[in-house]
């Protein structure tokens, strides 16, 4: 076992089930700040009911933190060996094949670490804007709601966002595509229906949580 | 003068081999570690033979100039491999397999040799399957067979268009096993430039490390030569284009004979010339004759597209002379039959060398994704190179050399008159007399590696168990200092002309005077144009970079100047030989139907030929061939 | 299919030799230790029919009677199946098209243009001399399991094993790679996926290829990874330059069996 875990195989098969289970959470993550177009109430007792899990929560987030984690890891030490192993590029550099999902992936996975950092400094540990933590609602359930729709209202926020969900959406294409094949769960065939399901997935992915500041922005939805 | 002994073991024909294997003498296992095996060549027979005897364990060294042992030019055979498996029920057997290739060979072998050949070919199959070979398969699940030139059976089992390929990757899997097991030592980019000589015995070879320019010596109880055929000897063939007869000349320099070198075999079916820069030419498998049909127009230089003219005027001069065998006639009869039909003017393409190999007829019947299946590749390819479409229009071939049936001299053991010097596969003369039939090589390389060198090779070993070669004797020293001299003597010259330039001219002569046909006219004289031509080469080459160095100009100077040698000695050969057989085509001796008239009274026999110094001709052996089993019979295949 | 089809010459009664010139840009490396630079050099009058291995020996040929050193480059059946050559073309590992560079041909190139030609960057490829590089490390991975340890003459009658004609075509599939080691070279990640992929593809298919399945792909993986090839980032780039048309589902295939025999062991 310890073979597996320091063979390039092995450790791609951990970048791919952690990115399995990360794309586990930016589903269920989805399903629930969607939950805004169902009202506030609605929303905040989500969230409150998220908050009363407790030690589940807490079980949740390290386990996130790890996968995150994990996912960076193998994938920069991956990219360390790559590098050594082409010393120069070609003088007329053809790209062959390649997308630009591919070839992008460690910047957009870059970009969403670093969105991720600013997300939850903002909308869990609220540092960038303290005034959230007080904000409740009629039933006494921290305000998300208000948080959300007040946040997406600064057009820098909602800028940032949605690159950044652009970019998870072409990290997703091309993640989930790779999922298969590194897991070996293809073949010529269905190599290309996965490869369509990851593109149609990261539309999905895209067009859900994108959803949320466009229709703040376009004021869709009231801001509580 | 030495006699040749054939060393054929006694007994009726299907005997012979169970009798030899019931009484050679064997090695202890403990023994064969005490034995040094060098093996030359890393093809089907080389890395066949190397890993056979590395597994039964040998310590053996095996060395290719190749920068992998995969790339022998075994891997580009197309066809197929001949077994007499009948699994067709179609009435095939071991001695039907071991009378066409007799047959095939025009009655040029040895009968005891080509019917082990027969035999042992049973075993090659199920050693091939083993290994993995992913052979054609059945719906069924069984071996799919197809036939092949010069046979009436379906006896040739085949992988794709990548027959060679697929075997020598099996045997190359064997190879590295055991390399990967460390029991066999594999020297990539290293060539045999010299065999070391020791009180008559081969005891040791001179290496010349490619990469380094270093000149090693290495010694063994005996030396297998595995390195292939001269075909490229013509210059244009459809051998690699590092081919070459360098280890098996240089053989010959130290006392090797080297026999029937007039035997090349000319393959009917490769891709017309283009034009002088050409540098190969590409053989399309042979297996395209099943599916074919082979004609040229009925008029002279009738400049019509080809599906312009209509069937009337078409001469399927194939089906025509040889109805029972139509078109797959045996290699040398269709390839001379194809340049009868140009010389007469009615050639196609450009140049007019070339008849149409046509598939319409097939299509029709068959459907062209069957056709695809059975040859997408060669298809692929025929278009890739010529920029045609065979789907639609004929393909456009012609024959050009692609094999030699002659090669060093060795008895029925496969040793050479120098004992201990072993030579496999295409480089001795062995088994495929005066024409080898398609699909025969492959059985006849694997045949050697696999299943009878390491039977043969106890008998002489036994007597060797107190003679251990040292790198120190002066006769390495001397082989060193010789290889050392040749090299630095091609770097010396400073002329302008490139070796290309001289091997260009070489095949020339020999295609233009020694090829399809032959005549004592032409073989006069290129036996005067070619020393001519060498002595130039010897004034006016220039030999670029150091000796000390990654030079592959040097490498091939060198191949070269062996070539030139060659080229003398088969043109002389072939003058000596006044009969037509099979592959050696004299326009002297034909019957009033323009086929080969063979002499069996003065010419059956095999034409070994020793080297006796630069200043002197070499002298002529004879091995008589005594046919105790079948009765030559003139070749039909009306 | 490398070439256009417009230079058929079929019913052309002379062969009309139309010569194109072309400028080349090619690597020039003494030893694999020295540096190497960028050469130009004129490509004057090469026949339109010639293969771009062919206009490489006419360069040389006319290097030598100038008295140059001729450029190093490997190159042997010319047929597309010894998997000898190994130069990029213009960015492209065995050049334009699919088939090895010796079944480039000069018609594919527009007359006039610069061509650029260098040697693999494969950090597990060194460089030779030229274009010529050392590839041995495939040897030294199939020698770490690439086999089927079959002793010679131990084999039973080849009818007593039935393989269905799909896993049998399957298995030619993949076993039609030619070691020429292009798909490394097309990687950005310089990974042999492909190559390992393709030989255990070919093997863990095949009924004889069983017993040896788990320790195949184990020993093949590491000493792919011992070697100093890149990891595999599913670019697909060796798919796209493959010569022998060698598909990458045959790394999904070498990811499963390595991750069964894992799970198995």
């Amino acid at each position: 076992m310890k073979q597996f875990f320091h063979s390039s195989i092995g450790r791609k098969f951990i970048v791919a089930i952690t990115g399995l289970f990360l794309l586990l959470f930016v589903t269920i993550h989805l399903l629930g700040n969607l939950s805004i177009f169902l009202g506030p109430v609605v929303m905040n007792a989500y969230a409150a009911r998220l908050h009363q899990l407790g030690a589940l929560l807490w079980i949740a987030r390290l386990g996130l933190i790890a996968l995150v984690g994990l996912h960076l890891f193998f994938t920069l030490t991956l990219w360390k060996e790559n590098r050594a192993a082409s010393p120069r590029a070609y003088a007329r550099d053809q790209i062959l094949e390649r997308t630009l999902y591919a070839r992008s992936m460690r910047l957009s996975g870059l970009v969403i670490l670093g969105f991720l950092l600013f997300h939850l400094a903002q909308f869990t540990w609220k540092w960038t804007n303290p005034e959230y933590q007080q904000w409740q609602d009629s039933l006494g359930q921290h305000n998300v709601y208000r948080m959300v729709t007040t946040a997406f209202h600064n057009p820098w926020v909602s800028g940032f966002y949605l690159l950044s969900v652009g970019l998870l959406a072409m990290h997703l294409a091309h993640g989930i595509e790779s999922l298969f094949q590194t897991l070996g769960l293809t073949n010529q065939k269905f190599r290309y229906y996965f490869q369509c399901f990851g593109r149609f997935a990261a539309c999905f992915f895209f067009l859900g949580y994108a959803s949320i500041p466009v229709a703040v922005f376009l004021k869709m939805i009231p801001s509580s | 003068m030495t006699a040749l002994n054939s060393k054929i073991p006694p007994g009726p024909l299907e005997k012979k081999w169970e009798n030899f294997k019931k009484t050679a003498p064997l090695i202890s296992p403990t023994n064969k570690r005490k034995f040094n095996i060098v093996v030359i060549g890393s093809g089907l027979a080389g890395a066949s033979a190397a890993a056979t005897l590395a597994q039964e364990g040998y310590q053996v060294d095996c060395f290719s100039f190749h920068d992998s042992p995969r790339r022998a030019h075994s891997i580009a055979a197309q066809g197929g491999i001949n077994a007499a498996k009948n699994y067709q029920n179609d009435g095939d057997s071991v001695w039907r397999l071991f009378y066409d290739t007799l047959k095939g060979g025009d009655f040029r072998s040895r009968e005891a040799n080509v019917y082990r050949l027969a035999e042992v070919s049973l075993h090659i199959i199920d050693q091939c399957v083993a290994q993995g070979v992913p052979f054609a398969r059945e719906y069924g699940g069984q071996l799919a067979n197809r036939s092949f030139g010069g046979a009436q059976v379906s006896r040739t089992f085949y992988a794709r268009g990548q027959t060679g390929q697929q075997l020598l990757l099996g045997a190359y899997g064997s190879l590295s096993h055991q390399i990967g097991a460390g029991r066999l030592r594999m020297h990539t980019h290293s060539e045999m430039l010299d065999l070391v000589v020791i009180n008559g015995h081969a005891k040791g070879v001179i290496i010349r490390h490619l990469l380094t320019g270093a000149i090693l010596r290495y010694a063994a109880d005996a030396v297998v030569l595995a390195t292939g055929g001269y075909s490229n000897v013509y210059y244009l063939s459809t051998n690699a284009r590092g081919s070459n007869a360098t280890a098996i000349w240089r053989s010959y320099k130290r006392g090797a004979l080297f026999a029937n070198p007039c035997y090349t075999q000319i393959h009917p079916t490769c891709i017309p010339v283009a034009g002088d820069y050409q540098s190969k030419l590409t053989l399309m498998s042979e297996s395209l004759r099943n599916d074919g049909r082979i004609w040229v127009p009925k008029k002279k230089g009738d400049q019509r597209l080809p599906h312009q003219i209509p069937q009337q005027e078409r001469d399927y001069y194939l089906e025509r002379k040889y109805p029972a065998y139509g078109n797959l006639a045996p290699r040398d009869i269709a390839s001379r039959s194809a340049k009868e039909v140009c010389d007469q003017g009615r050639g196609v393409g450009p140049s007019g060398l070339g008849v149409y190999l046509d598939f319409e007829d097939s299509i029709t019947r068959l459907g062209k994704k069957v056709i695809e299946e059975r040859y997408g590749n060669l298809f692929e390819m025929y278009e890739n190179i010529t920029g045609e479409n065979a789907y639609e229009h004929p393909m456009r071939i012609f024959p050009a050399l692609h094999y030699t049936m002659g090669g060093l001299w060795v008895d029925y053991h496969l040793m050479s008159n120098l004992p201990g010097l072993y030579v496999l596969g295409e480089a001795n003369f062995s088994d495929h007399g005066a024409n080898r039939l398609g699909a025969s090589a492959l059985m006849q390389g694997l045949a050697d590696g696999y299943f009878i060198l390491p039977y043969t090779l106890g008998s002489y070993l036994c007597t060797q168990f107190e003679t251990k070669p040292s790198i120190d004797l002066p006769e390495f020293e001397q082989a060193q200092e010789a290889v050392l001299a040749t090299t630095s003597r091609l770097l010396e010259v400073r002329g302008s002309l490139s070796a290309h330039y001289f091997h260009r001219e070489l095949g020339k002569i020999l295609w233009e005077h020694c090829g399809m046909t032959r005549s004592e006219k032409s073989l006069q004289e290129a036996l005067s144009e070619i020393p001519k031509l060498r002595e130039r080469f010897w004034k006016e080459i220039n030999v670029p970079g150091s000796n000390d160095s990654f030079n592959k100009s040097l490498e091939y100077a060198g191949r070269v100047a062996d070539f030139l040698e060659l080229g003398e000695l088969l043109a002389r050969d072939a003058l000596h030989r006044r009969e037509s057989c099979g592959g050696h085509f004299r326009t002297e001796y034909q019957r009033p139907d323009g086929e080969a008239l063979r002499n069996d009274e003065l010419f059956s026999c095999v034409q070994a030929w020793q080297y006796q110094g630069e200043a002197s001709e070499p002298t002529l052996l004879q091995e008589p061939l005594c046919y105790e089993f079948v009765q030559p019979g003139m070749r039909n295949y009306k | 299919m490398k070439s256009s089809l417009n230079s058929s010459s079929l019913g052309q009664t002379r062969a009309e030799r139309k010569l194109l010139s072309f400028t080349l840009r090619i690597w020039r490396q003494e030893n694999s230790h020295s540096p190497g630079f960028f050469e130009q050099l004129d490509a004057k009058d090469i026949p339109a029919e010639a293969s771009f291995l062919e206009m490489l020996d006419i360069i040389n040929d006319r290097l030598i009677e100038e008295k140059k050193i001729p450029i190093a480059f490997d190159s042997d059946c010319r047929e597309g199946i010894c998997g000898t050559c190994s130069m990029v073309i213009n960015g492209i590992p065995q050049g334009p098209g699919r088939g090895a560079a010796c079944q480039v041909y000069m018609r594919s190139f527009s007359p006039g243009s610069t061509i650029t030609i260098e040697p693999y960057r494969v950090k597990a490829f060194p460089i030779l001399k030229d274009l010529v590089v050392d590839r041995s490390a495939y040897d030294r991975l199939i020698q770490a399991g690439g086999f089927i340890s079959e002793h010679t003459g131990g084999a039973a009658d080849a009818a007593t094993i039935l393989i269905s004609k799909k896993t049998a075509d399957a298995a030619m599939d993949a076993a039609a790679c030619i070691g020429c080691g292009a798909c490394a070279a097309a990687c950005p990640n310089s990974s042999a996926m492909l190559f390992v992929g393709a030989k255990v593809t070919h093997l863990s298919l095949l009924p004889q290829g069983q017993p040896e399945r788990s320790e195949r792909v184990f020993s093949m993986v590491h000493a792919m990874d011992g070697e100093g090839f890149g990891n595999c980032s599913n670019y697909y780039a060796c798919e796209a330059i493959c010569p022998a048309n060698i598909s990458a589902s045959v790394i999904a295939t070498l990811n499963r069996e390595f991750i069964k025999a894992s799970i198995t062991l």
